[in-house]
């Protein structure tokens, strides 16, 4: 099979999913690669998680409270689920739809709005919009309880225009005004949950959407240039046909899909990376009325997405750090229970999954990385991509095996670098592994002993993989 | 503004889920104390008295030396306004002295910035556990975070030293400056040689430590350990900082038993650590605080306690001077705080001014975001 193929999907893979096993990168650039995005895009069409078997193995993922087991429940299926770009997508949302568990104090509220994410992520932008501002969680988060026909709370209002849909402004002019904001959050009165909170005095019991007519304010309002009797779900609509949200939406998906840009806030005054792309995508969008799926089908199918330059051009944020390194190695496949220490890691590495930092979400790009999360993230790395007791890594050593009875430090190090990746180093990096191994020489396999050394040089070297910097890119 | 032979120094040791104030720092002879906690009060006899209304738990014997010294001061009904009632919120507001907004900015991040501009010493703060509090949370601010002081380092997967060595030189010449890179892995390189040079000094704390003092071996002990380690060891770290397991307060069950054990813990290590430090002439230049997000409830629940508003908080230190601050908040259920909690009189932004202040000589009132009025503890 052609090199450039496999790094494709491979490249495919670690952006539409979590990356993958070398053993399934094979199969899949061999199905071909508009094969696989059709996959990838049309989740249905994919094996379902086996939830009853899901919830046997891990009774304590079922309607669970805790936050913990929510955050874990959703890594397994980060690690296991067929359905890789509906759980990338689902992150994807909850990095831009931002309500966390500080305030919510309800894990399984919290797992109930990633899985809006995750069954509407994809779908009609509108319907994700109307699902959000109806989810109990987020309306609880962003105060719109609080908000009151007599007396408004501007929170939800704001943030769904400024960081949900519109954003603040693009080509250095503004989306909206804050009177513009105000009609928003009378739109929004009325839209409240039950049982209200806190919850006392018997503690707390699941939520529900309530909309309230009597707390509603149903005056004429103007909202964006259009006036009338706006509820809601006219301000999601009228949201939804703006050239600022097609826009907003474009270039998220190339930041978290395709390469890092600037931190949002910047995204007024600083154009995109690449016009011609967000372009590509904003018609997409237009065309297809407001499907989220036609804009990654374009992206995915795009010279944009599958250009070398491209490739690498993301910090790893800490999820996929360790998701994709347990889908490598195959450690953690399957159903079976007791993944909390690995579900704990992102948040040692900066990343506490259902409770980011804000409403604005984590900073990404290299702000993923500190002198403290760095150290996390490379001994993490190394630690499981340099075990050869895994399944994967035992697998990725035969194969290095099988690339000769012999092999020079070169040769074991591009060997080493293509399994792994392929992972494409600077060349002083690139000197330093060779040079490391040129110390120890020529590698066999041959006898019990040349094997046993060859296994532990392929662990190790695999360890310095992983604790380079360029192993911090994907 | 404290006198001390060296650099001051602050420990902080957070004490995670809501430690129940109520059976910590006891109303001894309040009636309604009693009413309210069938199950769990304790009985007057078996109190640690430290003034005519207030006492100790009794499994907190450790700590009645460091009052009788003069040394310990305890703040009760501390708190904010509008209580927050997730441990997550509530934690996060003393982390970054926000009650209103978010904030992303830690209290001890943003001092850490005051006490060393520059980022001149990689170890300036040094956190002792997984993942860095949000207190510690500043841009531009290198805090190591170490799980483990005695594993502590880069690659610690390794096997063999001389295999880890070599490894270890590989990486430092891999992370050394690279021309033509681009700007974020320039960033990144730094960062890697700023966490090598990190744990390289770090690694080296426990072999040059000896001590006659024996910490518990439970994490509070391990880790509490490791801070006096780390001082003694003289890296110039000022901020120091660890969390007790998470949520272990979080009484709302046996809470008899649980906390017991809890508070004879932090009690026991507590006393360690001074009596370390003292061993080997370095407490002079250390405050060590413990506090928790909130307290808990006034009536018992038959077995526990829930999720209450305000709490304790203890320094220690030998230029503390000890004794009460704040009020003991009123048990009479008329003047209890929606939901039956006590209510707060202490901000504990006050507290940590004066630490800021008067400890570290540091402007304050841009750290903890306000003009808190300053309790006067220190001697």
């Amino acid at each position: 099979m052609a090199e450039q193929d496999i790094a494709l999907m491979s490249h495919l893979m670690r952006r539409a999913g979590f990356g993958a096993s070398r053993d399934e990168i094979e199969a899949k650039a061999a199905q071909g690669y508009d094969s696989v995005v059709q996959e990838l895009l049309n989740p249905e069409t994919q094996e379902a998680v086996d939830e009853d078997l899901l919830y046997r193995y891990n009774p304590s993922y079922y309607e669970a409270a805790a936050i913990e087991n929510n955050v874990q429940q959703w890594v397994w299926r980060m690690i296991n689920s067929p359905r890789q770009l509906q759980e990338k997508v689902a992150l994807f949302w909850h990095m831009i739809f931002c309500a966390g568990h500080s305030k919510i104090d309800s894990g399984q509220e919290m797992g109930l709005m990633v899985d809006i994410f995750r069954q509407d992520g994809m779908g009609k932008f509108d319907n994700l919009l109307l699902a959000l501002s109806t989810n109990p969680g987020m309306m609880y988060y962003l105060d719109n309880t609080e908000s009151h026909k007599a007396n408004i709370n501007e929170n939800y209002g704001r943030e769904l225009l400024e960081l949900f849909s519109l954003g603040v402004g693009m080509d250095e002019g503004f989306n909206y005004s804050e009177d513009d904001v105000k009609a928003c959050a009378r739109a929004f009165t009325g839209w409240n949950i039950a049982p209200p909170y806190p919850p006392f005095p018997h503690g707390r019991s699941p939520w529900e959407f309530r909309f309230d007519p009597a707390d509603h304010d149903s005056q004429e309002k103007t909202f964006l240039g259009e006036t009338g009797n706006w509820n809601g779900n006219d301000i999601i609509e009228i949201a939804c046909k703006q050239p600022a949200t097609a826009r907003f939406l474009a270039r998220h998906l190339y930041n978290y899909f395709v390469a890092d840009e600037p931190q949002i806030p910047a995204w007024r005054l600083t154009p995109p990376r690449d016009q011609a792309a967000i372009e590509a995508m904003e018609k997409a969008y237009w065309e297809s009325d407001h499907s989220i799926k036609a804009m990654l089908e374009v992206l995915f199918t795009s010279e944009f997405f599958k250009d070398e330059a491209v490739r690498y051009a993301k910090v790893k944020n800490p999820t996929e750090m360790v998701v994709s390194l347990l889908r490598m190695t195959g450690e953690f496949k399957g159903y079976k229970p007791g993944l909390f220490d690995y579900s704990q890691e992102p948040k040692y590495m900066g990343m506490d999954l259902m409770n980011p930092p804000t409403v604005e979400g984590w900073h990404t790009g290299r702000e993923w990385i500190d002198s403290g999360t760095l150290v996390e993230r490379i001994n993490f790395a190394s630690d499981i991509l340099g075990n050869t007791e895994l399944e994967g890594v035992q697998s990725l050593v035969n194969r290095l095996m099988g690339l000769g009875d012999k092999l020079t430090p070169e040769q074991f190090v591009d060997g080493c670098l293509d399994l792994t990746g392929p992972v494409v180093l600077f060349p002083d990096t690139m000197g330093q592994l060779i040079s490391h191994a040129t110390q120890e020489g020529e590698l066999s396999h041959g006898t019990d002993a040349e094997k046993t050394d060859f296994i532990r040089r392929s662990g190790e070297m695999f360890q310095m993989i992983a604790a380079t910097a360029e192993f911090q890119f994907e | 503004m404290v006198q001390t032979k060296k650099d001051p120094v602050l420990a902080v040791l957070s004490l995670s889920g809501g430690n129940d104030g109520l059976n910590c720092v006891i109303p001894r002879n309040n009636g309604h104390y009693r009413d309210a906690r069938p199950t769990i009060a304790v009985p007057e006899d078996q109190i640690i008295p430290l003034t005519d209304e207030l006492g100790l738990h009794p499994t907190m014997g450790p700590l009645k030396k460091y009052w009788d010294e003069g040394k310990l001061a305890v703040f009760v009904g501390i708190g904010y306004p509008t209580p927050s009632y997730s441990h997550f919120r509530s934690m996060d507001i003393w982390h970054t002295c926000e009650p209103e907004a978010i904030g992303t900015e830690g209290w001890l991040g943003r001092a850490t910035k005051q006490l060393d501009p520059n980022s001149e010493n990689v170890l300036t703060a040094v956190n002792f556990g997984r993942g860095l509090p949000r207190a510690l949370v500043m841009d531009g601010v290198p805090v190591a975070s170490v799980g483990n002081l005695e594993t502590y380092g880069l690659l610690t997967g390794i096997e063999g030293e001389n295999q880890r060595n070599d490894a270890l030189e590989v990486f430092g010449r891999m992370y050394a400056p690279a021309i033509g890179t681009g700007a974020v892995m320039d960033y990144i390189h730094q960062t890697g040689t700023d966490a090598l040079k990190g744990a390289d000094i770090l690694s080296t704390a426990p072999d040059a430590y000896t001590s006659s003092v024996e910490y518990s071996s439970t994490a509070i002990g391990q880790y509490m350990k490791n801070i006096a380690q780390t001082h003694l060891a003289g890296f110039g770290t000022r901020v120091l900082y660890t969390t007790s397991p998470y949520n272990g307060f979080d009484s709302h069950a046996n809470q008899l038993q649980a906390n017991s054990g809890l508070l004879s813990d932090v009690s026991n290590t507590v006393d360690n650590f001074m009596t370390d430090l003292r061993e080997h002439d370095a407490s002079d230049e250390v405050t060590l605080m413990f506090f928790s997000e909130f307290g808990r409830r006034v009536k018992d629940n038959g077995s526990g306690t829930d999720h209450g508003a305000a709490g304790v908080a203890f320094v220690v230190g030998e230029h503390v001077k000890g004794g009460i601050y704040g009020q003991y908040p009123s048990l009479e259920p008329s003047q209890l705080e929606e939901g039956g909690n006590l209510k707060f009189n202490l901000d504990f932004r006050s507290v940590y001014s004066t630490i800021l202040e008067e400890w570290f000589s540091l402007d304050a009132n841009p750290i903890v975001n306000g003009n808190f009025e300053r309790t006067k503890f220190f001697a």
